[in-house]
């Protein structure tokens, strides 16, 4: 069975498919009208899954289930950043992504928020404490300019712990682009050398960029891959320059999108969902017609994959959370779109079928483990 | 002792009921109060750093209250509403 986890702006839901990924049943609502960012289970243990949760009117919180979703509580301490006599002392706005700790250290979960801020638990998400190493850098002000922001604020976006060393992290930010710890979470060094920036004066700097989505290849975490707001990158660590592989893809798509999924068992091998980032920026899928493109070469070239999308006016998009893979053999790829459809490729992207429809606007999908 | 009024956003932590009672001197001492009976209620009212969020109306009475600090007489009503338009 495939458990799919799906995060909209008001609930989540969960779609259960059988051995052949062929039916799927829709399961839900849970927290009808919650803002969810994100909906994660644990690799590590698949009973724990937590969901990142506010509403328009409340204050953010986390939810967490030790059964598999069988039941639910919330954080007794959500991520909060410490008590301040500052009148403009930052307070979390929403967590926007949960990632669960390294293999080696169960129980563990990070969190990454609006404004941008970087927390820790150590209880499997009932309490929550401020990672200084990034909330109170001395640099802080200088990587989350005041005026910064996506239209639902500024982002710490997301969290990579390379699974060779916890110590070893990256976070992604939508105000100043990628950073590198080697202490976990202790120090921060940004990393976007060769990533453009088309918004500031110099289209090269330290940071400053808008780093929308980043994954290592499971196979060689070495390897990572970037959805930037400018373009997809990929870096060969140690190197410490981004290729841009995005100049690869078709001009009249370009490479402009939130997210990138790489193979789970192919390093060279990625997918992309490009959404049009032209004139004042549609963010909706190029022309019209939705398609992923699949790399297979590590981004010296990509092929579209587009069989059973929509031909012709089809508008939506693909967000940050919302693309995923199973590990099946061939490869499930999944994803949830802004007018609330899910949507599933058996098949490693080569054909696509609608599998849910009529939800809110999706804002993460992942698949459970195990499946 | 005051009488709160719990708007549905919030009905959930207290059993579904839309009045409670709570004890406290100020605003901020009777939300304390509600978070120890009803776990991570205060927080989705007001943030970390003690300001009121910017969607959730309390008033004193009939008078808005915009800081937590507000003191608080028995007897006294305190109204949390939450205040949002958008679809």
């Amino acid at each position: 069975m495939t458990e799919l986890l799906i995060g909209t702006r008001k609930g989540a839901w969960v779609m259960r498919g059988d051995e052949r990924r062929a039916d799927w049943r829709l399961e839900g609502p849970l927290l009808l009208g919650q803002i969810v960012n994100h909906f994660v289970a644990d690799p590590r243990d698949a009973k724990v899954r937590l969901i990142a949760a506010k509403t328009g009117h409340l204050g953010p919180t986390i939810f967490r289930s030790l059964d598999a979703g069988a039941t639910w509580t919330e954080a007794r301490r959500p991520p909060a950043f410490p008590r301040s006599d500052d009148p403009n002392a930052r307070a979390v706005s929403h967590t926007f992504w949960l990632e669960p700790g390294h293999a080696s250290e169960p129980g563990v979960w990070w969190a990454g928020a609006s404004p941008p801020g970087l927390f820790v638990s150590e209880d499997n998400g009932a309490t929550w404490e401020s990672v200084a190493g990034f909330n109170e850098n001395p640099m802080y002000d200088e990587w989350v300019p005041a005026d910064a922001g996506t239209p639902d604020g500024p982002l710490l976006n997301q969290i990579v712990i390379d699974p060779r060393d916890p110590a070893h992290m990256y976070i992604a930010t939508s105000t100043a682009g990628v950073f590198e710890s080697l202490d976990r979470a202790a120090s921060w060094a940004p990393l976007n050398q060769g990533v453009e920036v088309t918004f500031l004066p110099d289209p090269y700097p330290e940071f400053g960029q808008d780093a929308h989505f980043i994954a290592l290849a499971p196979t060689m975490p070495d390897r990572i891959w970037q959805q930037n707001h400018c373009g997809v990158y990929r870096l060969d660590r140690p190197q410490r320059r981004w290729e841009r592989i995005g100049k690869a893809m078709p001009a009249e798509v370009g490479d402009i999108g939130f997210t990138i999924v790489p193979h789970p068992r192919d390093a060279d091998t990625a997918w992309v969902f490009p959404m049009d980032g032209t004139d004042v920026w549609p963010r909706v899928s190029p022309g019209g017609r939705p398609a992923v493109y699949r790399t297979r070469d590590a981004g010296a070239s990509w092929s579209r994959q587009d069989r059973g999308f929509p031909t012709d006016q089809g508008w939506f998009t693909v967000k940050r959370q919302a693309f995923c893979a199973d590990l099946g053999e061939p490869l499930g790829l999944y994803l949830g779109a802004t007018n609330g459809e899910v949507w599933a490729s058996a098949d490693e992207g080569e054909s696509w079928r609608g599998v849910a429809r009529h939800l809110p606007e999706i804002y993460s999908l992942a698949v459970a483990p195990g499946a | 002792m005051i009488e709160v009024l719990i708007p549905s956003q919030l009905q959930s932590y207290c059993g579904g009921v839309s009045r409670v009672r709570a004890e406290g001197r100020a605003i901020g001492e009777v939300l304390d109060d509600l978070d120890r009976r009803y776990p991570g209620i205060r927080f989705r009212i007001v943030d970390e750093q003690d300001r009121i969020r910017p969607h959730m109306r309390l008033f004193v009475g009939r008078a808005a209250a915009r800081d937590i600090r507000a003191s608080l007489s028995d007897g006294d009503e305190l109204l949390i509403f939450g205040a949002l338009s958008g679809g």
